[in-house]
């Protein structure tokens, strides 16, 4: 299968003024279907620029970006409106969830705008919710919800349909640590159904839940973890004590 | 871990044999705190002799004696739980000790040094939280270990990401050159006592 998301050699350079500020320089990275990639870095380390490059909701100055198998920069502004639709889900730190509409009305929002009808979109919005425990919660409004619940909302809105990328910028940011492992979880689980995934982090706790960590430093990719050995080695190595 | 508290503890519940104290010390924090067996049968003998357990006759402690807890056994546990540990003066802590040294060296990029620090604690975060992520049902007292363990792994690494913002805006604004700071810090401890 090939990857949901491929980072060739991308960077992208800002103009401050006379300054040239380069956010990202040279990043590779790939992400697999099945699998989680965390980005930890202190802020302004570009992995926010990195996110907003791998959604399709910037272009890079230079490299190539390729979801779920096809180079953005080959596609036309409507295909890559689509993309934004169909493929890929974000996640935020502050939800972005339409005050004005339920949580079956929000999650179903993308479908709709991505021309599927009304009643097919609530249908799918209704699954997505059911799968998160969420079905009770269906048409309350997004202040009649818990902190912790409208995350749950905000990602049954990303995975909703046949989502293959999920990009997650401090999913957990205003969540207690209860609530921020629930999401975790939930990502994992999408993950486990075969979408790909990139969470964007500073903290090490929520980076710990993905299968592979990079670690990014003024720009650049400076070090990565290696692939994760299962929990067995851990309690080995313990025993041995 | 405290093997005669937790000998107590568990005679708390109630009299118990031997080798029941054994397999329920192994069921409980065994798969995180391995034990070897004589262990339990010379603490259990300990405790006798300072009278804060009973037994039934006069046999070798081993797997088919009786035990129960004395008053003063569950004094000396209540006493136990409630006195805090040691957390008031600073461990000597290795890596601080390595960042310290890796600043002072030439040649040696300490953010590189952090980093190397950084991914291992991360990699060995992420073991245990896979074990969280695997056994959903996980043991409540494995549970409970297994989140201090990420705290405090966690705490480590909120260090390192300190330590390396701190150098950093110091290699931007050099601060004026003083002693030697280790030796600062002790007198100042020295202070406070």
């Amino acid at each position: 299968m090939s990857a949901v998301l491929e980072l060739r050699a991308v960077s992208k350079t800002y103009l401050d003024g006379a300054d040239e500020v380069h956010a990202l320089r040279k990043v590779d990275l790939t992400v697999q279907p099945g699998k989680m990639v965390a980005v930890m870095g202190p802020s302004g380390s570009g992995k926010s620029t990195l996110l907003t490059i791998a959604g399709a909701l910037e272009t890079p100055t230079a490299g190539e970006v390729l979801v779920a198998g096809r180079p953005l920069a080959a596609m036309s502004r409507d295909d890559r409106a689509r993309l934004r639709r169909r493929v890929i889900g974000y996640v935020f730190q502050d939800f972005n969830l339409l005050p004005g509409l339920t949580a079956a009305e929000n999650v179903a929002l993308p479908l709709e705008l991505d021309g599927l009808s009304a009643g097919k979109a609530r249908a799918a919005g209704l699954r997505a919710l059911a799968e998160l425990d969420l079905a009770d919660r269906a048409s309350r409004f997004p202040d009649q919800l818990s902190g912790g619940e409208r995350q749950r909302v905000a990602i049954a809105r990303a995975v909703v349909g046949d989502r293959r990328l999920v990009l997650a910028d401090e999913p957990t940011g205003a969540l207690d640590s209860a609530n921020g492992e629930a999401v975790m979880r939930l990502i994992l689980t999408a993950c486990k159904g075969g979408v790909g995934a990139v969470v964007v982090t500073h903290d090490a706790q929520l980076a710990s839940w993905a299968d592979r960590v990079v670690f990014i430093r003024d720009g650049r990719i400076v070090d990565r973890t290696a692939p994760r050995p299962g929990p067995d080695s851990l309690l080995a190595e313990e025993a041995a004590r | 871990m405290s093997i005669r508290h937790a000998l107590l503890a568990l005679l708390s519940e109630g009299p118990k044999y031997g080798l029941q104290l054994r397999e329920e010390f192994e069921a409980r924090t065994g798969e995180v705190w391995p034990l070897n067996v004589g262990q339990v049968y010379t603490t259990l003998q300990r405790l006798e002799r300072d009278g804060l357990v009973e037994s039934d006759d006069d046999a070798d402690p081993g797997p088919q004696k009786g035990f129960r807890i004395t008053a003063e056994g569950a004094g000396e546990l209540a006493g136990w739980l409630r006195t805090p540990p040691d957390l008031a003066s600073p461990p000597r802590d290795e890596l601080v000790m390595k960042v310290l040294i890796a600043v002072r060296l030439p040649g040696v990029d300490v953010h590189e040094v952090i980093q190397s620090h950084r991914r291992y604690l991360v990699e060995l975060m992420q073991q245990w939280t896979r074990l969280k992520e695997e056994e959903g049902d996980l043991d409540l007292g494995l549970a409970l270990v297994v989140d201090a363990e990420l705290y405090r792994l966690d705490s480590v690494v909120r260090w390192l990401d300190m330590a390396d913002g701190r150098l950093k805006r110091a290699t931007l604004e050099p601060p004026a050159p003083t002693g030697e700071p280790v030796l600062r810090l002790r007198r100042r401890a020295g202070v406070r006592r």
